[in-house]
């Protein structure tokens, strides 16, 4: 019993970490159209970032290792991948969509050739360890150590959620979908593009490097081979599954897929040999590959569809 | 010191075949082909495969260490890659046109045909790095402090034979014409009867041959692994968008600027840096000129 509580609260922590980011995507593709596919790459300078602030000294590296508490650290994370993301979209928002998505893959590329080669900041392909661990050590069991832990990220998305709906249902998150749906007509209502979809965009991988900090602080160890590509696609496939637009939806979609994710990998573990565990694992990616090319050509509005949020001034007294 | 641009070269060439097929795709599909990697990889595979039945090994050309055996394998992979492109987008990008699905929808398609694509290899034939065959690379000094493999030169000429043909097919066939007609305004095009499946089709088929001959000789340089098309794909898309997405030409003189870059980046020691120093020039080029060099305001 002690056993599968402790999984559980094991699982529901990961997924929170899944499912922040796909808050985070949701802010960005759901509601503004934005393609990121360097979600990676923003979780990653989250979890770097807490790493440094929070994390102790090591003998080889030249900077950081400052201990700070670690709301300090969550706070770094989310600033640094907020300027990161600020950059890129200055650069790339006004432009084609293209160039949107090309750039932020380049930027996860360069991340991790960053966390990889620049060893007196990130120690290299060693990693990063003995991260203090928030909250741990007020009781003797590390169930209920991780279960304050789950609280803790709980309350975070709560709050991010909470933020998140009103956002989307005050006049900036009507001019986010406007221009989503038309950017023409958008711009034609003198609404300034450019810089609303920079702000969601910043917003979005800001909270995408939340979860890189919630990450690298629960783990303890962080290293360049956390942070592959396939991280960006989970992600997408978990807002695409419980149904971009819609908050709740890209929750679900995290707690679903990172189910099938770590069930299919519980199963391939117990049931194949090892020897053949590298291919199995392939071959669940191009499962889930499958999944996600299903959903996009029979069902692309998810499982939870977008609600219609109309303005309260705009709706009609009888219908509510 | 001019040894970079000896590397730098061979880096642009390879890079510039592949990223010949992103342009395509990107001009007449009109999205960014995150899936493109995958092609040089399936090219490179496709290559082994074939270069293991004949059993001829590589074979050798006078100073070159590879012969009629490769170029053979590589002109049967090009017809095989081509093969499976087409059965993906028939399966996939078709489907996604006849819904009228956005670009972003094409794009995220693309990534997971990429993501998918990578671990099918993988899984077909193994994680571990393969070879075509063994050779010893010789060197010898083409110009002062400027050491070259004859491997190097047969490399960019094979480049530059495949875009004499590539330029000579887009500028003086009716297919190549019509291509530029359907990049410059598909529903003109259609008005007046082009056929525009046609088009993509050669579209696909054009940048999966190159994309397979640069598969192939980067494996023969380096090494065959389920990654190696992945890992080309941020240098391709900086040759798209430093040259000008819209011009093929553009696309070339894109891929010698990021090939030297590159090797420029090796050069000065921050050989581990390669896609990131590529990176900053490309988010460096698109503030300056987003339109890339040869390229025109859309």
């Amino acid at each position: 019993m002690e056993g599968g509580l402790s999984f559980l609260i094991f699982f529901l922590i990961f997924a929170s970490f899944y499912s922040l980011s796909s808050l985070g995507l949701n802010l960005q593709w759901g509601f503004t159209g934005l393609f990121n596919v360097g979600i990676v790459g923003f979780f990653a300078i989250g979890a770097y970032t807490s790493a440094i602030l929070t994390g102790p000294p090591y003998a080889d590296t030249l900077f950081g290792g400052f201990g700070l508490w670690f709301p300090l650290g969550f706070v770094g994370a989310m600033v640094t991948s907020g300027v990161a993301a600020f950059i890129v979209g200055f650069v790339t928002l006004r432009l084609r969509e293209d160039f949107l998505a090309i750039s932020t893959f380049g930027i996860a590329v360069s991340i991790q050739l960053v966390a990889l080669n620049f060893e007196s900041l990130t120690r290299g392909p060693n990693g990063m360890y003995s991260l203090p661990r928030p909250l741990a050590g007020y009781f003797d069991s590390s169930t209920l150590d991780n279960l304050l832990y789950l609280i803790m990220c709980l309350l975070i998305i709560a709050g991010v959620y909470w933020a998140f709906e009103r956002m989307v249902r005050s006049p900036w998150g009507r001019v986010l979908r406007s221009i989503r749906d038309d950017e023409i007509a958008a711009a034609a209502l003198g609404k300034n593009v450019f810089a609303v979809r920079l702000q969601s965009f910043v917003v979005g991988s800001a909270v995408m490097g939340l979860a890189g900090a919630l990450y690298a602080n629960f783990i303890g160890f962080i290293s360049p081979l956390d942070f592959i590509p396939i991280f960006t696609f989970q992600v997408f496939v978990m807002l695409i599954v419980g149904g971009s637009g819609n908050n709740l939806g890209a929750l679900l979609g995290g707690l679903v897929v990172w189910g099938l994710w770590s069930g299919s990998d519980q199963l391939i573990a117990s049931i194949l040999p090892p020897t053949i565990q590298t291919q199995a694992a392939a071959a669940r990616i191009v499962l889930i590959g499958f999944v996600l090319a299903v959903m996009l050509l029979y069902r692309p509005e998810g499982i939870l569809r977008e609600r219609r949020i109309v303005s309260r001034e705009a709706r009609l007294p009888n219908r509510e | 010191m001019i040894q970079f641009v000896a590397d730098g070269i061979v880096n642009a060439a390879l890079i510039a075949l592949g990223a010949i097929g992103l342009s395509m795709t990107y001009n007449i599909l009109r999205f960014a082909n995150f899936a493109q990697g995958e092609i040089l990889t399936i090219g490179a595979y496709f290559t082994l495969l074939v270069l293991g039945v004949l059993g001829f090994g590589i074979g050798a050309m006078g100073p070159v260490a590879f012969g009629w055996p490769l170029l053979a394998s590589i002109v049967v992979a090009v017809g095989t890659t081509s093969i499976i492109v087409l059965i993906v987008d028939w399966l996939l990008f078709r489907q996604l046109r006849d819904k009228n699905a956005s670009r972003i929808t094409f794009i995220m398609a693309a990534f997971g045909v990429s993501l998918m694509g990578r671990n099918l290899i993988t899984l077909v034939a193994g994680g571990e790095p393969k070879y075509f065959d063994f050779y010893i690379p010789k060197t010898f000094e083409l110009l002062p402090g400027m050491k070259v493999r004859p491997d190097d030169l047969a490399i960019v000429a094979i480049a530059v034979i495949a875009f004499i043909i590539l330029f000579a097919f887009m500028n003086r066939t009716s297919m190549g014409r019509q291509m530029r007609a359907v990049a410059e305004n598909p529903t003109l095009a259609r008005i007046n009867g082009i056929d525009v499946r046609a088009v993509i089709r050669w579209t696909w088929i054009i940048g999966a041959s190159l994309a397979t001959i640069a598969g192939a000789l980067l494996a023969h340089n380096t090494q065959l692994r389920p990654e190696m098309g992945f890992d080309m794909l941020l240098p391709m898309f900086a040759a798209l968008i430093l040259g000008g997405a819209n011009n093929l030409y553009g696309t070339i003189l894109g891929a010698i600027v990021v090939g030297l870059t590159e090797a420029l980046a090796v050069y000065v020691g921050l050989s581990g840096y390669r896609a990131a120093v590529t990176f900053l020039v490309m988010i460096a080029f698109l503030m300056v000129r987003p339109q890339g060099i040869l390229g025109e305001k859309e």
